[in-house]
């Protein structure tokens, strides 16, 4: 409510200055403009809503103190935060959506397409996230939402995404990262190579999945067709009969007391690891980076049959317009210009123009996180703590041998609906 | 009651009840009816069309799941409500007729409320340490000698997931049966004793028919707040299991707020229905009014 005031009143502001600078610019040229400009968009105010690892309090800061406007950060996490795209879309100014999210929101029309010509380091964005190409070259698995699959859109108004590249982008990609399992190596004492460790009755009452379902169910499947159980035709996009296949395996896998928990947070993932309920699970990476800083040792451990990837990009909303429009477009190009890319890659994560990052980043740093280089001296978090130690080597290696590898994508399945109630029936059995 | 009533416009009840109504209008009353509306109308997984239709409910009554979960929530209600009308029923008794400095009893009382001074969660989530694989009891357990592996019933089972509902909701019980024990007459019970009644049979005959308000209002707080938990079944469970509301939660972060719905409006009236058996087997209101 305040919030669409306040709008109102910068851009009435707006209004009077321009007629102000309309009046002087007739005598004194165009110069008075930019600095009207520069007075009004101080007014501006850009509620950022998103995860919590992609809203993050000190970039808003920053970007704030660089740019001159004040931009709020506001966690949610993505299924609280589609709600609240598609019911209250008033709330929000921009929105942190992960790609599969955007199979879901973006026909509801809340979200206006961000004009490329407007992004300066368009061009600079990583091919995996807008070419649909790996760094060779070679075409990206197409299993799951692959960031191009959701990319484009034929222009404002229209609901659809295009599949070939245009000049509208549904978001600006930010960060992305490539999942795997997170592995005990004390308490298992092996190499340990393939998604099929997961169901491997050695492990029997020690394995945990996540209690996404489409998350959970792809690991599954990553699982299943590791040990030969189940070709899919698109892990990404399960038929009904895929779907029931896993399901009835997992429920299978369950009674027998394969696993210890399905986790839901963050929080809960790390305990079970640190505390030795589990030696294997799907885990996110920096659940790993903090087991370990609790002195338990944790691999990410990269596996042969690839990596589950994921993505997220900023979405501008439809009510966006005007000043605040043009500062949502300098926030965007903030963003890659290398102080979050530095900020994000310190916590594990990529950025989609890894070119800005490497800038800000020590040679030391970029090595570690981007090239699988040890590391000469200790790698530090954003907030100063130490991550890892001289020598060290990132789990998985370099950029490109990680997302290089990436064999499926999160994603939502056309038979979502029925996945979801067999899942329920899965962990209710 | 007074002379007041008497002189006051027939309106006076109406206007008097009106600011409770009101709230319990806007509060409970269109969020129900929105629930109810809901659950009749269609959606794609993001947007919710208005169209009547019978699809969510007959998904929620004819799949198996449905069932499970039913049976699972109760069978966790039925354990968590026999336990705590045991725990509930003994504390109560002890206060009330083993002490007797009234001092004591308030003190005993209070004792009874302190974990009520921490937060659900923090008394939830501290039990994750202490019944873990290497947590406080399984440790103490095998440096004891008495197991040499440590017991993984303890953490993320059905055992745990009672456990704690029985820490949590415990005082429910405890607070309405001590307020129905504390008004029986103590001369009520001599007169049973000078009649020749046993310990047993005066615990049976003259205290639990005259405490049945207490224990019917805090089975009805036990059940309702077992029946629509999600959080503890979770966190407790390690995800292992599910109940009616996690299931529905599971429905409402994937945007399929219709089936949801037809799910809340079935627990609805399944709660109603236990809770309506409660008062038909005591009369709480007449009780109350005694």
């Amino acid at each position: 409510m305040t919030d669409s005031k306040k709008t109102g009143l910068s851009r009435r502001g707006f209004i009077k200055a321009s007629a102000a600078g309309a009046g002087a610019a007739v005598g004194s040229g165009i110069i008075g403009a930019p600095m009207i400009w520069a007075q009004t968009i101080k007014d501006v105010t850009l509620n950022q809503v998103g995860p919590s690892y992609s809203v993050i309090a000190d970039i808003c800061e920053k970007a704030s103190v660089d740019l001159g406007f004040k931009i709020v950060p506001q966690t949610a996490d993505s299924t609280a935060l589609m709600a609240k795209v598609v019911n209250q879309p008033e709330t929000i100014d921009i929105a942190d959506l992960e790609f599969w999210a955007m199979q879901k929101v973006w026909r509801s029309g809340q979200l206006q397409p961000v004009e490329v010509a407007k992004i300066a380091k368009w061009g600079d964005i990583t091919p995996v996230m807008k070419d649909g190409k790996n760094f060779d070259g070679s075409p990206q698995s197409m299993q799951g939402t692959t960031p191009v699959k959701v990319m484009y859109t034929g222009g404002p108004g229209d609901t659809a995404f295009s599949a070939s590249p245009t000049d509208f982008a549904t978001t600006m990609p930010t960060i992305y990262n490539a999942d795997t399992v997170g592995i005990r190596p004390d308490l298992i004492g092996r190499p340990v190579e393939s998604w099929g460790e997961l169901f491997n009755p050695e492990f029997k009452g020690k394995t945990a999945l996540v209690n996404i379902p489409q998350i959970g169910i792809m690991d599954a499947a990553m699982a299943m067709e590791a040990l030969g159980e189940l070709t899919y035709g698109d892990k990404g996009n399960m038929t009904k009969e895929e779907i029931d296949t896993t399901i009835n395996r997992l429920i299978e896998l369950k009674k027998a007391g394969q696993f210890r928990a399905f986790w839901s947070t963050f929080d809960e993932s790390v305990n079970l690891m640190a505390g030795g309920e589990v030696v294997i699970q799907s885990m996110w990476s920096p659940a790993v980076t903090a087991v370990k800083s609790r002195g338990t040792p944790c691999v990410y451990q990269g596996l042969k049959e690839g990596y589950r990837g994921w993505g997220l990009g900023m979405g501008l909303m439809s009510h966006l317009e005007g000043i605040k429009l043009e500062a949502a477009y300098e926030y965007l190009n903030w963003y890659l210009s290398g102080w979050q890319g530095a900020f994000i890659a310190r916590q594990g994560y990529y950025s989609s123009v890894p070119t800005t990052a490497k800038e800000q980043l020590t040679a030391n740093e970029w090595g570690y996180w981007y090239e699988g280089k040890a590391a000469t001296e200790d790698i530090l978090d954003p907030y100063g703590a130490v991550m890892d130690k001289a020598g060290a080597v990132r789990d998985g290696g370099s950029f490109e041998s990680r997302m290089g590898n990436v064999a499926c994508w999160n994603t939502v399945m056309d038979e979502e609906r029925y996945m979801v109630q067999r899942w329920n029936e899965f962990v209710s059995a | 009651m007074s002379r007041s009533s008497g002189r006051s416009s027939p309106l006076t009840p109406y206007l008097q009840v009106a600011p409770l109504a009101l709230i319990m209008l806007a509060m409970v009353g269109i969020p129900l009816i929105t629930v109810l509306l809901l659950s009749f109308w269609q959606s794609d997984g993001i947007s919710i069309y208005p169209e009547f239709t019978w699809a969510n409910y007959q998904q929620v009554l004819t799949s198996p799941v449905t069932l499970t979960l039913f049976l699972n929530t109760l069978k966790y209600a039925g354990l968590t409500l026999i336990a705590t009308l045991l725990i509930g029923f003994t504390c109560s008794y002890f206060l009330v007729f083993h002490v007797r400095n009234l001092k004591w009893q308030i003190g005993l009382f209070l004792l009874c409320t302190i974990p009520f001074w921490t937060s659900n969660v923090i008394r939830m989530v501290s039990w994750i340490p202490f019944l873990g694989r290497e947590g406080v009891f399984n440790q103490a357990l095998i440096s004891a000698g008495v197991i040499d592996q440590p017991l993984d019933i303890l953490l993320y089972s059905d055992f745990a997931v009672v456990l704690t509902y029985i820490h949590l909701f415990t005082l429910f019980m405890i607070v309405p049966i001590f307020n129905s024990m504390a008004k029986i007459n103590p001369n009520l019970i001599e007169a049973a004793r000078d009649a020749g009644a046993s310990g047993w049979q005066i615990l049976w005959t003259v205290i639990v028919p005259l405490s049945r308000t207490g224990i019917a209002l805090g089975a009805i707080f036990v059940v309702t707040l077992v029946m629509g938990d999600f959080f503890v079944v979770r966190v407790m469970s390690g995800g292992q299991s599910a109940s009616v509301v996690s299931a529905m939660k599971n429905q409402i972060d994937q945007l399929f707020y219709p089936e949801a719905a037809a799910m809340a409006v079935l627990l609805i009236v399944v709660v109603l229905l236990m809770v309506s058996a409660i008062l038909r087997i005591v009369d709480i209101r007449s009780e109350l009014a005694k």
